[in-house]
């Protein structure tokens, strides 16, 4: 039994969370054609801005409705349709992801009626589609956020009840298929990813998913949106992601796959509106969690597992083999968001480390049961830094930075916000070959900061005094 | 009135601010932040800006009172730098819960956290932030503020700009108000000599006041305090005993020079350090008012001849420079003074200028624009990112010096970038920062990856007729929408 210590402070020292609304914006931005908008003072957005350019490197659109000492005492209700309609205006986006924040949430009005007014009222501003993520900043971390976002948007945009349908569409599809190509059902399968996989990992769950000959529907998706491609024209909205159109058709899926606990609640939406049955993968890193994975894959498709994923498993094979010699009785220090966290720490246990500090954001989740430690303390990274002294490795996303100096203990870069390294998004952290390269990386840290024996590092006789 | 809204009011009326003194009496009263259009608008809010101004101060506890979003998501992102205490970069929050709130707990919580911080940390000072929901759920900051004060026996200041009552720059100015009402003039300095100055509004950007400071000291100047920049609180509080002030960004801080000058007789003139005329007028005229404040007037010789020197130092590094980039053109986006303190020795090794933006300039300073430029046609209030990009990838500007809102719209355009506003990596100020901007100026447009990024795939120009979509672009008539009107898009990029 994992014992969580709930947080006891009454002062935050270097926070760890990052906002429950920037989450739900991260979410939104893995629509195709996208504005997230924040619904507060504009200063809410005008930070989570830069911090997800800080962390992209990419221009984000991401818009507010800038309320002011008037909307905060009379209400938000005009400004909100103001900003919808200056959208709908200036960059006609496919869908405006509404977030809400602390401000409008205490202020607590009646946001999802006031939208369907605005809907209402506004009859010509179809073609858009308005969804509302309740996402103060006072509850949750970018879990929160980004599970609340992707549930509205299934919610409020899947089509209801599709299992009839799915039959009757697929046949369409096969008669259309070229004669003499074998009449395969193009079977789909629904992806809800986690916030916590990197643009690389989507692409490469893709990839494999596709290599079963089966069709992969991602939501969100950021391998379009956030991939790091440079467009030939300025655009106003997300240029990639998720289309609302798969959106919709969501329910003709044969399968849902949710990766990471905090997609169970928008998992079991999708299956309570359209019958889709969905499987939860807690982590889609370690032999095993991608092995059940990859068979699941095979069942669904039917198709032998293509000899190209086997030779990634044995690459796998190799690097543990490799790398076990490095991880062996290391000790590792982790905070992270409840999934992630129990991602990493399984990983490094596996291994043959050991988990001598977690710290994680919220006490809620399911998963913090199953993490591979002996407690978890709900907090900042200043507790963290306080538990982590005698760590060998630390890690945690770039704020991580100051302690990993203070303390003098390398840190591993993951998660959000990674804004003094390039390419963290072009990095892989599931399946075979995200564990292969998470195994290389951290052996690479743990060699790089290999002392050389000194007389005083070995003496058998002053370790034992020591140790007395 | 609350006295926050007399505070605003008294700010809008400030009349050292030039653009106050041309508007009516009507006018005045409706102050000078204009109020943003929902879904287009851009830059920080009043907190933001509060914090921009006081953080530097380095050996200062700062706590942010409110949900996490003000500080979470914007710890540790500007790169002021400290020669000395680090406690600044650590970030302290009352991060408010829901139960927080509903149960009216957050002034107690607020309380306990300065306990914990003073305990933990023993600072100086400890600086309290009012956010927009502790302002709305109506917490007495000040009051809890001066009971934790007397009970802990530190000065705990609190900063009243919450986010919805305006702009990052009226956040600036409240932060001056707050620093007026709390901490200038509440320590008595032992050691007030005649070549005391302030410098107001320098925030030691990769640490280029350290760029300045040799220059003042082989004058004999003594800085009594920089605010905020790589500042302590105890030289803040003695800084009303200073002879005179240059005030460096004037937009942010202009409140501040002027009331102490009100209050104190510290006279002050605005300049700057960006540009080498721009910083020997800004040596002379720290001279000159020391001498009229009573100083040995032989600063004034000693002055010039380090002008002489430090000049013809740097114009001579600069030669190097002018084959290089001869002809090649520049749009600085940044506004303010550096519209056009830049802009004159750039133009003098033969760069060419053709645009400079003047969002948050002076009438001086476009006064000077003009007269830099011969014509005012290459000043623009603000570019919509669409404009922008349109502009940077028809190549009608060889490099962007902007800040990191516009960052990757200029490398988006695949068009040569130097930050020259907060995040950037190199300090540009005085003599030595003019030659190092050129320098950078010169890395980044022989940056040898430009033909690499701009050249097409020897595929594509093949088959150059066929035009097939790219797999990442979104149908025609979702993705361009005709822009009709002008309007103030998003990153309207209000840097200081």
């Amino acid at each position: 039994m994992v014992h969580v210590y709930p947080q006891t402070k009454s002062a935050t020292v270097n926070p760890l969370k990052s906002s429950q609304p920037l989450g739900a914006a991260l979410a939104f931005l893995g629509v195709e054609g996208a504005v997230p908008l924040f619904h507060g003072s504009q200063g809410c957005t005008s930070f989570a801005l830069v911090l997800c350019v800080r962390h992209f490197k990419e221009t984000v659109p991401l818009q507010t409705t800038a309320m002011d000492e008037l909307a905060t005492v009379v209400g938000g209700a005009g400004h909100l349709e103001e900003a919808i309609l200056n959208l709908k205006e200036r960059a006609n986006p496919r869908l405006i992801g509404i977030c809400t924040t602390a401000l409008a949430e205490t202020r607590s009005e009646d946001f999802a009626r006031q939208i369907a007014n605005i809907k209402m009222m506004r009859a010509e501003e179809s073609g858009t589609e308005i969804v509302l993520a309740n996402t103060p900043d006072f509850d949750g971390a970018l879990e929160e956020g980004w599970s609340k976002a992707v549930a509205a948007m299934i919610e409020r945009i899947t089509r209801r009840g599709q299992q009839a349908r799915r039959s009757k569409k697929a046949t369409v599809i096969e008669r259309i298929r070229e004669p003499g190509e074998q009449p395969l059902k193009p079977k789909k399968l629904a992806i809800l990813p986690g916030w916590h996989l990197t643009v690389a990992d989507i692409e490469h769950l893709r990839e494999m998913v596709e290599s079963f000959g089966l069709k992969p529907v991602i939501l969100p998706d950021l391998s379009g949106s956030l991939d790091g491609t440079v467009p030939d024209r300025w655009m106003p909205v997300t240029y990639g992601g998720t289309s609302v159109e798969d959106i919709q058709e969501l329910g003709t899926a044969v399968q849902c796959i949710g990766v990471g606990e905090h997609m169970r609640r928008p998992a079991e939406l999708l299956q309570k509106l359209t019958g889709v049955p969905y499987i939860l993968f807690q982590s889609l890193t370690g032999v095993r969690n991608v092995d059940r994975f990859v068979s699941l894959l095979s069942e669904i498709s039917g198709v032998p597992v293509p000899a190209k994923i086997h030779r990634c498993r044995s690459q796998l094979q190799d690097a543990l083999l490799d790398g076990h010699l490095h991880f062996a009785g290391k000790k590792i220090a982790i905070a992270a968001e409840p999934d992630q966290l129990y991602q990493l720490a399984t990983f490094f246990t596996g291994l043959g480390a050991e988990i001598v500090a977690a710290v994680t954001t919220t006490g809620t989740s399911e998963i913090l049961q199953k993490v591979p430690a002996e407690s978890i303390q709900i907090g900042d990274l200043g507790d963290f830094e306080k538990l982590a002294g005698g760590a060998d490795l630390l890690v945690t996303h770039s704020h991580g930075r100051q302690a990993a100096e203070r303390l003098g203990i390398p840190l591993l870069r993951v998660g959000f916000p990674a804004f003094d390294r390039l390419g963290s998004q072009h990095k892989l952290t599931i399946l075979y070959r995200g564990t292969r390269d998470m195994i290389f990386e951290a052996a690479n840290i743990f060699q790089a900061n290999q002392h050389t024996p000194s007389p005083e590092m070995v003496d058998a006789l002053r370790k034992r005094s020591n140790a007395g | 009135m609350s006295s926050l809204s007399a505070k605003i009011q008294d700010i809008f009326v400030e009349p050292a601010c030039e653009k106050n003194r041309r508007k009516d009496a009507g006018a005045r009263k409706k102050g000078c932040s204009k109020p943003q259009t929902p879904g287009a608008a851009a830059g920080g809010c009043a907190f933001d800006g509060a914090k921009v101004v006081l953080q530097p101060i380095t050996d200062v506890a700062h706590l942010v009172h409110g949900p996490l979003a003000c500080e979470g998501n914007s710890w540790d992102n500007r790169g002021t730098a400290s020669s000395g205490p680090t406690l600044w970069r650590t970030s302290f929050t009352t991060d408010l819960t829901e139960l927080d709130i509903i149960m009216g707990q957050s002034e107690r919580k607020l309380f306990h956290a300065l306990r914990q911080i003073k305990e933990a940390y023993a600072p100086p000072a400890i600086f309290v932030y009012a956010t927009c929901v502790t302002e709305l759920i109506g917490d007495d900051i000040q009051a809890v503020c001066k009971r934790a004060a007397e009970k802990f026996g530190l000065p705990v200041v609190p900063i009243n700009a919450p986010g919805f009552v305006g702009s990052k720059n009226l956040g600036n100015k409240l932060a001056g108000e707050a620093l007026l009402d709390h901490v200038i003039g509440t320590i008595e300095p032992d050691d007030v000599g005649p070549h005391d100055i302030n410098i107001l509004g320098e925030f030691n950007l990769s640490g280029e006041y350290w760029l300045i400071r040799p220059l003042l000291d082989r004058l004999g100047v003594r800085v009594r305090a920089c605010i905020p920049g790589d500042a302590r609180y105890r030289e803040v509080a003695c800084s009303h005993r200073a002879r005179a002030a240059m005030l460096v960004c004037s937009t942010a801080l202009i409140n501040l020079a002027r009331k102490m000058e009100e209050r104190w007789q510290i006279p002050f003139f605005e300049g700057s350090f960006y540009g080498i005329a721009a910083t020997s007028e800004a040596l002379r005229r720290i001279a000159e008012l020391l001498v009229k404040r009573g100083a040995d007037a032989q600063i004034l010789d000693r002055t010039d001849t380090l002008i002489a020197e430090e000049e013809a130092i740097a114009w001579k590094r600069l030669e190097v420079y002018r084959p290089r980039l001869k002809g090649k053109r520049v749009l600085i986006n940044s506004g303010g003074v550096k519209s056009w303190s830049l802009v004159h020795a750039l133009m003098e090794i033969g760069m060419e200028i053709v645009g400079t933006s003047v969002k948050k300039s002076t009438a001086g300073d476009k006064e000077r624009i003009k007269q830099v430029l011969k014509d005012d046609h290459r000043m623009f209030e603000s570019m919509a990112p669409r404009e922008l990009y349109t502009m940077l990838s028809e190549h009608k500007a060889d490099i962007m010096l902007s800040g990191g809102r516009t960052q990757f719209i200029a490398l988006k355009a695949k068009t040569p970038w130097l930050d020259i506003n907060q995040e950037r990596h190199h300090p540009y100020a005085g003599y030595d920062g003019m030659v190092e901007l050129v320098r950078q100026i010169d890395l980044a447009i022989h940056n040898p990856i430009w033909s690499e990024v701009r050249e097409p795939a020897p595929w594509e120009i093949d088959s150059h007729a066929e035009e097939q979509p790219s797999a990442h672009t979104l149908t025609e008539a979702a993705g361009v929408a005709p822009s009709k009107t002008r309007r103030h898009d998003v990153g309207d990029f209000a840097e200081c």
